[in-house]
């Protein structure tokens, strides 16, 4: 399934704990609903940490991938 | 809409070290659309300064892994035992630790305390002054960064009673 639409993309490959989800948040929020947001990072807690986030703000997370030391997460705006 | 979960922090300390969790939390917290208000009392009122002089000591904290932040990886990944009594003697050590810490930290990806404080504020995390600190340790409003409001252990109280989350750091 590699037909998801991305309309924005977000590097947070580098950084730590909690920049990723707050980056991610930030983004959210400047997009509109039904909008797509490929997120990037390396914080390996963020296996966690975005599914734990997804879940309280209701953004779904559609698609998740691992490439190297990526991980990647395609996140829709609720 | 369901009402925004809530949660209360009081940050106490202000070394390095402790400075980090409050931040980190009301951050992550407000990330996750709660509502978040963070109290700061005692030694964690200077966290509230435009410039945050936070050190960090091991002194008496002996659990402190001390590690070098540059070097070959063995080196970095080593884990260097330093007698406490040894670290008490010697002048200086505590702005090391500091610096090695900040390094660290920076090698590491982990934000500024000063940045993740900025990120607190843009994610509408609310900041209280213990004004009865401030007025034991001489601080003025002047001091402090704009944003924040002053008030005292009932307010916050007021707050954390209806928190779902309350957490003393």
């Amino acid at each position: 399934m590699n037909d998801l639409k991305i309309d924005q993309e977000l590097d947070c490959r580098g950084l730590g704990c909690p920049l990723p989800i707050l980056k991610t948040k930030k983004a959210v929020m400047a997009m509109e609903s039904g909008q797509i947001l490929k997120m990037t990072c390396t914080d390996s807690g963020s296996q966690k940490d975005m599914p734990s986030w997804s879940s309280r703000t209701g953004h779904p997370i559609l698609k998740t991938e691992e490439e190297g030391s990526d991980f990647i997460y395609y996140v829709q705006v609720k | 809409m369901a009402e925004p979960k809530k949660m209360a922090l009081i940050a106490s300390k202000g070394t390095l070290d402790w400075a980090y969790p409050p931040f980190i939390l009301a951050s992550a917290a407000a990330a996750m659309d709660m509502e978040v208000k963070i109290f700061f009392t005692f030694y964690g009122l200077p966290l509230l300064l435009p410039k945050i002089e936070a050190q960090v000591s091991p002194l008496g904290n002996p659990a402190m892994p001390m590690s070098m932040p540059f070097g070959p990886e063995w080196l970095q990944n080593m884990n260097l035992k330093i007698p406490n009594a040894l670290m008490a003697g010697a002048p200086g050590f505590e702005s090391m630790a500091t610096t090695l810490m900040k390094k660290q930290f920076k090698n590491k990806g982990v934000a500024t305390i000063e940045e993740l404080r900025d990120l607190c504020m843009d994610v509408g995390v609310e900041m209280i002054a213990c004004q009865m600190t401030m007025d034991v340790f001489g601080f003025e409003k002047k001091d402090f960064i704009e944003g924040i409001e002053y008030a005292g252990a009932a307010n916050f109280l007021d707050f954390a009673a209806d928190a779902d989350i309350q957490l003393f750091i």
